[in-house]
C-alpha cells in the first residue's frame, strides 16, 4: 500500500504548501494599505524539502507490517518552525508598508497555476493507479 | 482546508476597504457643508488600518482600528450675504479636500478589486480541489 501512496505523498505535501503560500500572498494583498505592515514570503524550495524529509524519512522500504506505522499522522504543510522570510522591498513608502502589489499579484497568479498543475499531477497518478488495478477485460 | 482561510483574510480586507469608501463618501458629501451656529464645520475623516492576525502566522487580515478626524482649520470664504457668515463676513466650510478624497476613493476601489480577484481565484482553485480524483 505504501508503494502506491508514496508517489502521492510528495504531491500532497506540495499541494498543501502551495495552498499555504496562496494564503500568505492573499494576506499580503489584503494588507497592501496597512501602515507598517511587512510583506512576507515563503521560501518554497526549502519548505518543501523540509516537509518531504519529515514525512518520507521513516522506512522508505517498509514491509507490510510497518506500513501501518508509517501511515500515521505526519502533518502536512508548514511545521511549527517557520520558513517565512520578510520580502525584499523595492521602494520605500512613507507608511513603512513593504507590500509590492504588482509582485504579489504576479506571485498569486503564478502560485495559482502551480497549484493547479500539482492538482493535475495528483489526478493523473490516481488515474494511472486505477487503470493498473483494472482487469484487462474490463475495457 | 487551509485555502478556506483566504476568504476570511480577503473578506476582512474587502470590508475594511468598504469602510474606507464609506468614509470617503461621507467626506465628499460634506465637502460643501458650512459651519453651524457653534462655528464648528464638518471635519474630514480617515480610517486607520491595522493588521489582524487570524490564528496561523500565514494569515493576516485587516481591520479598521480607528477613525480619526482631520483637525486642520476649515476653508474660509468671504461672503457677507451668506446667512451663516460671521461678524467679519466669512463663511467657514468643512476642511474636506475633494482631490485627496478622489485619490483615496480610487485607491480604495483598486484594493477592493484586488481582493475580490483573490477570492475568485481561491474559489476556482477550491472547486478544482473538490473534484480531485474524479474525472
Amino acid at each position: 500500500m505504501q508503494r502506491l501512496t508514496q508517489a502521492l505523498d510528495f504531491q500532497a505535501q506540495a499541494l498543501t504548501l502551495r495552498a499555504e503560500r496562496q494564503r500568505l500572498i492573499a494576506s499580503n494583498i489584503a494588507n497592501a494599505d496597512t501602515p507598517g505592515y511587512q510583506a512576507r514570503e515563503m521560501d518554497f524550495a526549502s519548505a518543501l524539502a523540509q516537509a518531504t524529509s519529515k514525512s518520507g524519512g521513516q522506512g522508505g522500504q517498509a514491509g507490510v507490517g510497518a506500513a501501518h506505522d508509517a501511515f500515521d499522522s505526519t502533518p502536512l504543510g508548514l511545521g511549527e518552525q517557520t520558513n517565512l522570510i520578510y520580502a525584499r522591498h523595492s521602494q520605500d513608502s512613507i507608511d513603512r508598508n513593504t507590500v509590492d502589489l504588482d509582485r504579489e499579484r504576479a506571485s498569486f497568479a503564478d502560485n495559482g497555476v502551480k497549484y493547479e498543475a500539482t492538482l493535475r499531477f495528483i489526478n493523473n497518478s490516481v488515474r494511472s493507479m486505477l487503470d493498473a488495478m483494472k482487469s484487462p477485460n474490463q475495457g | 482546508m487551509s485555502m478556506l482561510k483566504i476568504f476570511d483574510v480577503s473578506g476582512s480586507a474587502v470590508s475594511a476597504q468598504t469602510q474606507r469608501l464609506n468614509v470617503v463618501a461621507s467626506n465628499l458629501a460634506n465637502a460643501d457643508t458650512v459651519a453651524g451656529r457653534d462655528g464648528k464645520a464638518y471635519k474630514a475623516r480617515q480610517v486607520v488600518f491595522q493588521t489582524l492576525m487570524m490564528g496561523e502566522q500565514t494569515s493576516a487580515g485587516v481591520q479598521v482600528s480607528n477613525v480619526v478626524e482631520d483637525n486642520s482649520p476649515g476653508r474660509k470664504v468671504l461672503d457677507p450675504k451668506h446667512p451663516a457668515a460671521d461678524e467679519q463676513g466669512y463663511v467657514t466650510y468643512s476642511n474636506v479636500s475633494p482631490i485627496d478624497e478622489m485619490v483615496n476613493m480610487i485607491s480604495a476601489s483598486r484594493s477592493y478589486q484586488n481582493n475580490v480577484e483573490v477570492m475568485n481565484t481561491a474559489k476556482s482553485l477550491l472547486m478544482k480541489t473538490l473534484q480531485m480524483g474524479q474525472s
